[in-house]
């Protein structure tokens, strides 16, 4: 009985194998997509501004000013703009020409040296509200730093210290990346997953190999084994990119990277596994799989959106969504290391999906039409 | 103890979808012949691939009980998906793995040990032809190769019961005796019990015994024999008319008394109510040489004889009256300066496939032409290109004088076309599907109304309008599918594969209506895969693997393969001898 198992399950892997490899499209989602995402979230979608259009208002020129707008002009966040006149400056920035202005009124030079923080006037553009707070933050940060550097002057009272742990240079990326790893092993378990296993009804082949003496658990097994090894070799392959092209640090251990990413992949594979069960169609399995699997891990796993700044009901709802925990887990592990208080309860959240879902799958698999 | 191989008892089948309850089989109880073929026959959803899929374990019964080989089906379907062969409708292939990886598979699957394989596989492989294709992919094979080795893989450990569905459908009439002979074979020297459905009637006389299946119930079991003893002295050829067969059988059709009259190779065949010849000379009063040849009866004539009897007796539709002519009739002419399709030269690849090449035929005014072929034979292809659907990739294409590439358009406004499987919105009522393809082809008002009305008298669809058309039985659909075509009374009519899968007497009426329309004076082309309907063309092409094999009129065709052993040749005949020639 043993062999004959053995032998049905070489039988499934081997053809599931095969069909892989001749689907030009499940190479494509596994290797292509992932490189296509990076390349998006890593180069295109940044929450980062640089060389931003800045007009700076000098009244009346002098050393001091001239020091500024030396900071200004030297640093890659910004794309100093010059006026004499604020009017000038402010229609400027009515007209969506530059992002924010910075005035240096006549008495600047009196007033730093009288160690006067209000010398400054700062005016934003707060129609995009995310970038007028970075730019903002831009320019007290520039203000802060040119008022130590250059005028040396101490100023009074309680002094602003910021460290940023973690992701010190405040690479968006280095945030991003990681996260796309779930959405991508996601794409791979769930919706490649449900489509081939749909297909499988569609074309009318799961009747034939029903009436074998194939069991319903071989069936799921055989089905598993390739895709895990693929959505395996998709996420090797995203770590991949993501460190030596993207520079992004990965500063937890491999082994526990590996292993979890094996654990969210048994989730994946689970969701799309029963999915394709209940559908029985590649066309509805592919909808669904893409609003109950891909949709959430992008919106509702914290990878773009912060968790934390979403309604409560909402914040509920993504308990639910596994990628958020992987998409925790991965954070830590690239940016922070082994920190096994945030790893551990995201680990055990994931296996208790994983049993669930294949608890699902196996009373929902069945030998029968109908 | 002797275990029946296969037993139903009292076995009731029904299928929910959403509120809709259908009851697949009822009441339904028997006993499998052993080591015989047994065939299941019956109109369209007669239940025939619900018992099937029982038989094989994949469905379970709501009430009675199916055993197969000493196991409950219910109770141990793993016990029995574990020893039978089956062969679902579409042959659970993996296109995409070759002949030898399919085999492969499915010899792992079911358990057959490494050094057994060899010998099966070199049996297998020989006696489907198959052994100069194992590294082709399942999808590349023709029609006729993909059935074969379907059949390979269900066979790869000798099963004692063999359950094959609807195997036959659509697969050229060589591969089909190719079919026939390697199940014969099986049952000949493996003592093997094997259940087959089809469509096909005159397979039914190569089974051992008929099982009939008839809205959910079995209606008859028997021998092919027995069941034709039912119809005996009701049979008979008409001799001595001097009509062109398709009129006499029209006019036949009108006679009460006679239950069917059919087109066999140059002869009207017909099957009276009761064992007496009818009176004919009252109704052919212009045909004084008239006369009755008493012939022996075949299943078919019991089949059809049954079907049209219950049709008459209860809430089935009557055979419909002759339909009135849609136009004032043009003179059916044929002569050459008449011709509406001109095709040359006609080719389509798709890559490097070339579905089509070569293609030329002309079509008359008045006449109906047919396309013969397997599917897969290019048939569909050509039909898209003449109807403008599809740019060909070579050739030129013209109907009624207009190349369909470049006005399309006007030449549609022309034509009515059916596509295979009836294209109809499956969600939308009758009446609603009849208002919009009236109104897609430009009727409005009071016109519009009458051909709605004229439709449902026509097609007797009065009393299914508010039916979804997705719910209409099959033949009814077929029908609502032909209306539409007809909304705009089209001087050309391309009817793609209009009578599969579509019920024997459905299928009669079919073309009982086709006749009525030609003789009006429309010009009909039309694509089929049953050989027998050949008899109602004009003129054919038979097509195989994208070429023109022959062309000519049926009789033309038939007589070409004209023996002193085989002195009739079948329509069949003549196609399986042309394919012989071109390979």
């Amino acid at each position: 009985m043993a062999a004959g198992r053995a032998l049905r399950l070489r039988g499934m892997i081997r053809k599931e194998t095969l069909q892989i490899l001749r689907d030009p499209s499940s190479i494509a989602i596994a290797f292509v997509l992932p490189v296509v995402l990076l390349f998006l979230f890593g180069y295109g979608v940044s929450l980062d501004s640089y060389h931003v259009p800045v007009g700076l208002v000098i009244e009346a020129p002098d050393a001091a000013t001239a020091s500024f707008r030396g900071a200004f002009e030297h640093s890659e966040y910004f794309r100093p703009v010059l006026y004499r006149d604020i009017r000038a400056a402010e229609a400027d920035l009515a007209a969506h020409r530059i992002q924010g202005i910075v005035w240096l009124r006549a008495d600047f030079e009196r007033r730093v040296l009288a160690g006067d923080g209000g010398a400054v006037a700062v005016r934003v553009n707060g129609v995009d509200a995310n970038q007028a707070r970075i730019t903002e933050g831009y320019i007290q940060g520039a203000w802060l730093h040119w008022l130590e550097e250059h005028a040396g002057v101490p100023l009074r009272g309680a002094r602003l210290e910021p460290r940023v742990w973690f992701n010190a240079a405040l690479i968006s990326r280095h945030f991003l990346v990681p996260g796309l790893i779930a959405i991508i092993m996601t794409l791979i378990g769930s919706l490649l997953t449900a489509m081939v296993v749909a297909r499988e009804w569609d074309r009318g082949t799961v009747e034939a190999m029903m009436v074998t003496p194939l069991h319903i658990g071989e069936m799921v097994v055989g089905k598993l084994v390739p895709y895990f090894l693929l959505g395996m070799g998709g996420m090797l392959f995203t770590v991949a990119l993501a460190v030596w092209q993207f520079g992004v640090p990965l500063r937890g251990s491999f082994a526990l990277l590996l292993g979890s990413g094996a654990l969210f992949m048994l989730v994946a594979l689970g969701m799309g596994l029963l999915i394709s069960i209940l559908a029985k169609n590649q066309f509805v399995a592919g909808q669904i799989a893409i609003v109950v699997t891909f949709l959430p891990a992008f919106i509702l796993s914290g990878f773009l959106f912060e968790i934390r700044a979403m309604p409560v009901p909402i914040q509920v709802l993504t308990h639910v969504v596994p990628a958020r925990y992987f998409v925790a887990i991965l954070q830590s592990l690239f940016l922070a290391g082994d920190v096994w208080p945030v790893v551990l309860p995201n680990l055990g959240a994931l296996a208790l999906l994983a049993l669930l879902l294949f608890a699902l799958v196996r009373k929902k698999a069945r030998k029968r039409l109908a | 103890m002797t275990e029946s191989v296969l037993e139903f008892s009292g076995v009731r089948k029904v299928f929910r979808a959403g509120k809709a309850r259908v009851v697949a089989l009822e009441e339904v109880s028997f006993r499998l012949r052993p080591g015989v073929v047994t065939g299941v026959l019956g109109p369209d959803g007669a239940g025939k691939t619900t018992l099937m899929r029982l038989a094989a374990a994949l469905l379970v019964p709501d009430a009675g009980r199916v055993r197969v080989l000493g196991h409950d089906v219910a109770a141990e379907p793993q016990a029995i998906q574990s020893v039978i062969g089956y062969m679902p409708q579409r042959f659970g292939l993996y296109e995409d793995l070759s002949v030898q990886e399919n085999l492969d598979l499915y010899a792992d699957l079911q358990g057959i040990p490494a050094r057994a394989r060899r010998a099966r596989y070199d049996t297998l492989l020989h006696m489907t032809g198959l052994g100069p294709f194992t590294r082709r992919l399942a999808g590349r094979l023709s029609g006729g190769m993909k059935q074969k080795l379907g059949l390979a893989c269900a066979l790869l450990r000798e099963p004692p019961l063999l359950v094959l569905d609807e195997p036959t459908v659509g697969v050229d009439p060589v591969s089909r005796r190719e079919l026939w002979a390697i199940v014969d074979a099986q049952v000949r020297e493996q003592g093997m019990s094997v259940l087959l459905s089809t469509a096909y009637l005159d397979e039914a006389e190569r089974c051992a015994e008929i099982l009939l299946l008839e809205g959910g119930r079995l209606v008859a079991q028997g021998s092919p024999r027995a069941f034709a003893d039912e119809v005996a002295g009701r049979v008979y050829v008409l001799a001595g008319v001097d009509l062109p067969p398709r009129r006499l059988q029209r006019r036949l059709q009108a006679v009460p008394g006679i239950v069917d009259a059919l087109l066999v190779g140059d002869h009207v065949r017909i099957v009276t109510a009761a064992p007496r010849p009818p009176a004919l000379q009252a109704h052919f009063p212009d045909q004084p040489g008239l006369r009755l040849v008493p012939v022996s009866p075949r299943f078919e004539d019991a089949f059809i004889a049954r079907l049209a009897t219950r049709g008459a007796e209860g809430a089935g539709a009557p055979p419909p009256a002759p339909p009135a002519p849609t136009r004032a009739a043009p003179p059916p002419a044929g002569t050459a300066e008449d011709v509406v399709i001109e095709v040359r030269d006609l080719e389509r690849r798709f890559g490097a496939f070339r579905a089509v090449r070569g293609v030329s035929f002309t079509v008359r005014r008045g006449e109906i032409f047919g396309l013969l072929g397997a599917n897969g034979a290019g048939k569909t292809t050509t039909f898209r290109m003449l109807c403008g659907l599809l740019p060909p990739s070579g050739g030129t294409a013209r109907v009624a004088g207009v190349d369909l590439r470049h006005a399309a358009a006007r030449a549609r406004a022309r034509i009515g076309y059916m596509a295979q499987r009836f294209s109809l919105y499956g969600n939308l009522t009758v009446a609603q599907n009849l208002r919009f393809f009236a109104a897609a082809y430009g009727l409005a008002g009071a016109r519009r109304r009458a051909r709605i009305d004229w439709a449902y008298a026509e097609f007797e669809l009065g009393r299914y309008r508010d039916f979804v058309a997705a719910q209409l039985p099959l033949g009814f659909r077929q029908r609502l599918a032909f209306a539409a075509a007809l909304m705009h009374e089209p001087e050309i009519l391309f009817l793609d594969e209009p009578t599969s899968g579509v019920d024997p007497l459905a299928r009669r009426e079919f073309w009982q209506r086709v006749n009525a329309l030609v003789e009006a004076g429309v010009t009909v082309l039309v694509t089929t895969h049953f050989m027998e309907e050949a008899n109602y063309c004009d003129r054919l092409v038979i097509m195989a693997e994208g070429r023109i094999l022959a062309e000519g009129t049926p009789a033309a065709l038939r007589a070409r393969f004209r023996t002193p052993q085989n002195p009739e040749p079948t329509m069949e005949d003549a196609f399986i001898g042309l394919i012989e020639e071109a390979a």
